[in-house]
């Protein structure tokens, strides 16, 4: 028991460093900064003013619950104009982008998501005005996506 | 055709922001399943999302085989008067799906 909340929490806190092997296995974690970098062309990208809610240890990797906050007033002048989630170790990392504008009214979305392992999931907000911001967050995944059980699923 | 669910509230204010919930009903197969005989599931998932109020484009979304089946997406928006609140979407096989409701500015 103290060995699996030893795991646990240092999983969390540590991320993809204190991982049991066979988590890692299957996906390898990609380089996602190309497809930033696609997004914003090269622009700065700064951080804060993103509020994402996940678990930080989630069960079920086929269907993880996900809510994005980002700070803006949402105005014709200054507004969040698209959110994108990308996810390292998914086969396919770019996971969502989101289109909105000022009549949003608040740039926050709920979702759900697939997640092939524990890994960082990346949140990349573009704001009117070509301007970024990024926030990354841990999740611990216990029983992932895709692949290997999907196989034994079926 | 496709099913889901699409909710919003009863009646909104005018120029308040209120949530928009869509739950589409779809495998949102990744293409990395096989079958019982071994074969490889094609891919199909929803691609794209658009939703309108009153005639004009109010949000979008590029989906990926990273959502889960029948994904769901909460979103907020904006009404200045009543309107017809539409859902439409696409997936790979080139089927689409719609949903619609009323939004009433009290």
């Amino acid at each position: 028991m103290k060995r699996r909340e030893f795991l646990v929490s240092t999983g969390a806190t540590l991320g993809l460093a204190a991982l049991p092997a066979a988590a890692q296995k299957f996906q390898p974690v990609q380089d996602i900064r190309p497809l930033i970098a696609q997004v914003t062309g090269g622009a700065a990208v700064e951080s804060g003013g993103i509020e994402v809610e996940l678990p930080a240890i989630a069960e079920n990797g086929n269907s993880v619950p996900m809510r994005i906050k980002v700070e803006s007033p949402m105005t014709p002048q200054d507004h969040v104009s698209a959110i994108h989630i990308f996810a390292e170790r998914n086969p396919r990392p770019s996971v969502a982008t989101f289109h909105l504008g000022a009549r949003s009214g608040r740039a926050e979305i709920s979702t759900r998501v697939r997640l092939a392992g524990t890994q960082k999931v990346t949140v990349l907000a573009a704001y009117s005005g070509n301007r970024f911001r990024m926030k990354q967050v841990d999740v611990l995944v216990t029983s992932a996506a895709c692949l290997d059980e999907a196989m034994a699923e079926t | 055709m496709m099913n889901g669910r699409l909710q919003v509230p009863p009646s909104v204010k005018k120029g308040e922001p209120f949530e928009v919930r869509v739950l589409m009903q779809h495998p949102m197969e990744t293409g990395f399943r096989r079958d019982m005989n071994g074969k490889a599931i094609p891919t199909n998932i929803v691609n794209q999302v658009r939703v309108t109020l009153a005639g004009s484009e109010l949000f979008s979304a590029e989906l990926g085989t990273g959502l889960s089946a029948n994904p769901y997406l909460a979103f907020y928006a904006m009404a200045d008067a009543s309107g017809e609140l539409v859902v439409e979407w696409s997936d790979d096989r080139g089927e689409k799906g719609r949903m619609a409701a009323q939004v009433t500015v009290a």
